[in-house]
């Protein structure tokens, strides 16, 4: 029922009808709606059976799923930013584990400088910790990726993170259609764990592995990996079934099948990209957009294949890989390797920083006009990064100090 | 009583079947079972040995397992082969309690309260690395007993220092080298003690050279429900440089110097305390162990012992160790320590 709702509520409601036996999380903005939503209906018995388990960090929170979800329950947590950071060597756990806990991450950038406002930095600095991450463009897509997220994590015996962005998205209002109980029922059968700690069967789980068989068992994470490249379709193709729209899968075009210039991207601002990309078609600008629903796996045949027409390609990235530049566009220029394409990587929206329409206009228009950069910050303030890199010279200064009495 | 037959004894089959001990019984579950690679004389495995069969005993064989990284996991699950009996789940270094609060979590959601759990490291990853996960499953009371093997230092690494390592214990790290006298005196924690601030149900010592203690400690566990934790002293020969024979002789001189006072308590209270038998001095404990090797070289570190004295003797005041034993510290006694030192009281066990 389509209904105008918060997006954590959406997803709080949402995954409680994904009727996770333990929750447990710590709070971390923009996270906290979304927890302190699924506690509430924890706690007036709408979602029972349920153990909400409020802990002393994030370490804690994603350590408890691991337990819950190797002792056979549907597990799932919510995190940001430094929290996920905390979480890191529990992320490569939980994966190596197969453990198909379901997380969403309310994407946030990390410090320092502290920050509480979006980009991508957080899940990009796990890129590698074998889960798989699926990116929300809208709320509504937010609200879908969870339910197909526990079916695809189920499916393979693997974590999968859902990112949103966080207060983009998570704060904000939109017509969303709700899923009922009944719909998700359809949609999500019961959970059947693969393993499970069981007195009646014990097994050990987490034993030492040496090097006879630790290339083996690394291997069979990238092949679940792999093995995800075709379980995410074939969910997002279930769910349109259900559902009766279309949601998630590996990439979504827009506009891009004739398109000279497509903008690749992760996340709500393809929205931002989508009208700027409508305004400049208006213009007889051939350009197009390209959604990457899944940066892990990443799918580099269906992202070769829809940039297949393509004259160049504007990979725009809220994360920074210092010393390198994109994270994402080392990922597309791998794709595209034998493709004679131009890769342009921009750097936007850090920390929160809007990303304008005008902006990415004069943006597309110097991609168009073979005036972009390989490597472009957008919107950045030249002069103030100058003037610090030029006392930076002088003093060894570092560019976040305040009040230094210089 | 002795040390060969009744309470002390681990065998004993002259008792009647329900008196003997846990690991006497022909049914014992063997939860830490043949074939693990622990090192001769490791008090750790015999401590795991202990508490996990007691476990399975008193859960009627209900039971899961959350292990922290370290000698004993390593030892007991070098793939494809594990040396557990019971359902065991290793994670990481520093999440047990709380994989074991997420055991019991799911448990608890799938109604299944026939099904108990213990989760299990050494000091490190309790007293140190683990505390925070371990602190917020107390203040919780999440349905789980904690049990850590304390053989005071990081034996899985190389020896090197805890939190839970004494004072003037050669380590790795603490070597009685440039003028320092092995680990430094007035550090490290006292978990036990710190367990009880929690005012958790139930919180117990004991050692390896108790068995029957240890087994009645689990089972007045297992008998509660909600946060429970022991705290169970494992002598290291490898780590200690003690002989691997001398396991539980050393086991038994830590408590009957006080240095390891051996109780229990409920809701933060202390319920009981397990006497000094014989005292003995500290020396007699401390000379057991290359660790302390050190403090008696020529001249002998007298300032050094005095103060572990005053130690135990601190111990055996706050617990009432020896309400009526024999005081053989005391009939030995001639300057080296004692309650006669007039170190100053040190703040630790």
């Amino acid at each position: 029922m389509l209904r105008q709702v918060e997006g954590s509520a959406a997803v709080a409601e949402t995954v409680a009808r994904c009727r996770p036996e333990v929750v447990c999380a710590y709070p971390i903005s923009p996270q906290t709606h979304i927890v302190e939503g699924l506690s509430d209906l924890v706690r007036d018995g709408t979602l029972a059976p349920c153990e909400y388990v409020t802990v002393e960090s994030e370490f804690a929170a994603l350590s408890v799923c691991i337990g819950a979800s190797a002792a056979g329950a549907r597990a799932y947590t919510a995190t940001a930013s430094q929290g996920l950071l905390f979480m890191a060597e529990a992320l490569y756990n939980a994966s190596g584990l197969g453990l198909p806990i379901v997380m969403t991450v309310t994407n946030r950038a990390i410090g320092a400088p502290i920050n509480i406002w979006n980009d991508h930095s957080d899940a990009m600095s796990q890129r590698d910790c074998g889960w798989v991450q699926l990116y929300a463009a809208d709320n509504q897509e937010a609200v879908d990726l969870h339910m197909q997220a526990f079916r695809i994590a189920e499916r393979l015996s693997l974590p999968v993170m859902v990112c949103m962005d966080g207060f983009v998205l998570t704060h904000a209002y939109e017509r969303i259609d709700v899923p009922s109980a009944e719909q998700v029922d359809a949609f999500l059968p019961p959970f059947e764990p693969r393993q499970v700690l069981d007195p009646a069967a014990p097994v050990t789980i987490g034993a030492l592995v040496g090097p006879e068989a630790f290339a083996e068992v690394r291997y069979l994470s990238h092949a679940r990996q792999m093995q995800a490249l075709e379980a995410i379709p074939d969910v997002a193709d279930e769910f349109a079934r259900v559902f009766d729209r279309p949601s998630g899968g590996l990439v979504h075009g827009y506009r891009a099948d004739d398109a000279e210039t497509v903008v690749v991207a992760l996340g709500s601002v393809l929205g931002t990209i989508e009208e700027a990309v409508d305004a400049m078609r208006e213009e007889g600008v051939r350009i197009g957009a390209l959604a990457v629903k899944s940066f892990r796996p990443f799918p580099a045949r269906t992202v070769r294949a829809a940039l297949r027409r393509a004259k160049r390609v504007v990979v725009l990235e809220r994360a920074l890989a210092p010393g390198a530049g994109g994270v994402l566009s080392s990922d597309v220029r791998v794709a595209l390797k034998e493709a004679p394409l131009d890769v342009h990587t921009v750097v936007a929206g850090l920390g929160g920083r809007p990303i304008g329409g005008e902006s990415l206009r004069r943006l597309f228009a110097d991609a168009g006009a073979g005036r972009l950069e390989p490597l472009t910050f957008l919107d950045l303030d030249r002069e103030r990064v100058e003037a610090e890199l030029g006392a930076t010279a002088l003093n060894g200064g570092s560019g976040t100090t305040v009040g230094s009495g210089a | 009583m002795n040390y060969q037959v009744d309470s002390f004894a681990v065998g004993n089959r002259l008792l009647e079947p329900e008196r003997r001990s846990v690991q006497s019984r022909t049914d014992r579950a063997n939860s830490l079972t043949c074939g693990h690679r622990a090192c001769r004389g490791c008090g750790e495995a015999l401590g795991a040995r202990y508490a996990v069969d007691a476990a399975m005993r008193a859960s009627g064989g209900q039971l899961i397992v959350a292990n922290a990284t370290g000698c004993l996991e390593v030892f007991s699950t070098p793939f494809p082969e594990s040396a557990w009996r019971p359902p065991w789940i290793h994670s990481l270094f520093g999440n047990a309690p709380a994989v074991a609060s997420g055991i019991a979590a799911a448990l608890k959601a799938k109604g299944r309260d026939d099904v108990r759990v213990l989760g299990q490291g050494g000091d490190g990853g309790t007293v140190d690395i683990g505390f925070g996960c371990l602190s917020g499953m107390f203040e919780r009371g999440d349905d789980v007993l904690y049990v850590c093997y304390d053989n005071q230092a990081y034996m899985n690494t190389g020896v090197q220092r805890s939190g839970a390592t004494p004072a003037a214990a050669r380590t790795a790290n603490t070597k009685p080298i440039g003028g320092h006298q092995g680990a430094e005196f007035g550090q490290g924690k006292d978990l036990p003690r710190i367990a009880m601030a929690h005012e958790i149900p139930y919180v117990a010592t004991a050692t390896v050279a108790e068995p029957r203690d240890l087994e009645r400690k689990v089972e007045r566990a297992m008998e509660l429900r909600g946060a429970r934790y022991l705290h169970v002293f494992v002598p290291c020969p490898l780590g200690w440089g003690s002989e691997p024979r001398d396991t539980i002789r050393v086991a038994r001189l830590a408590k009957e110097t006080g240095l390891f006072p051996v109780f229990e308590a409920e809701r933060g209270e202390l319920t009981g305390v397990s006497k000094i038998r014989r005292r003995a001095p500290v020396e007699e404990y401390l000379r057991t162990q290359q660790r302390f090797a050190h403090l008696f070289g020529d001249p002998p570190n007298r300032d050094a012992i005095a103060r572990i004295q005053a130690i135990a003797d601190r111990n055996i005041r706050r617990y009432g160790l020896l309400d009526g034993a024999r005081d053989r510290a005391s009939e030995l006694d001639s300057g080296g320590g004692g309650s006669k030192s007039d170190a100053k009281e040190e703040g630790r066990p």
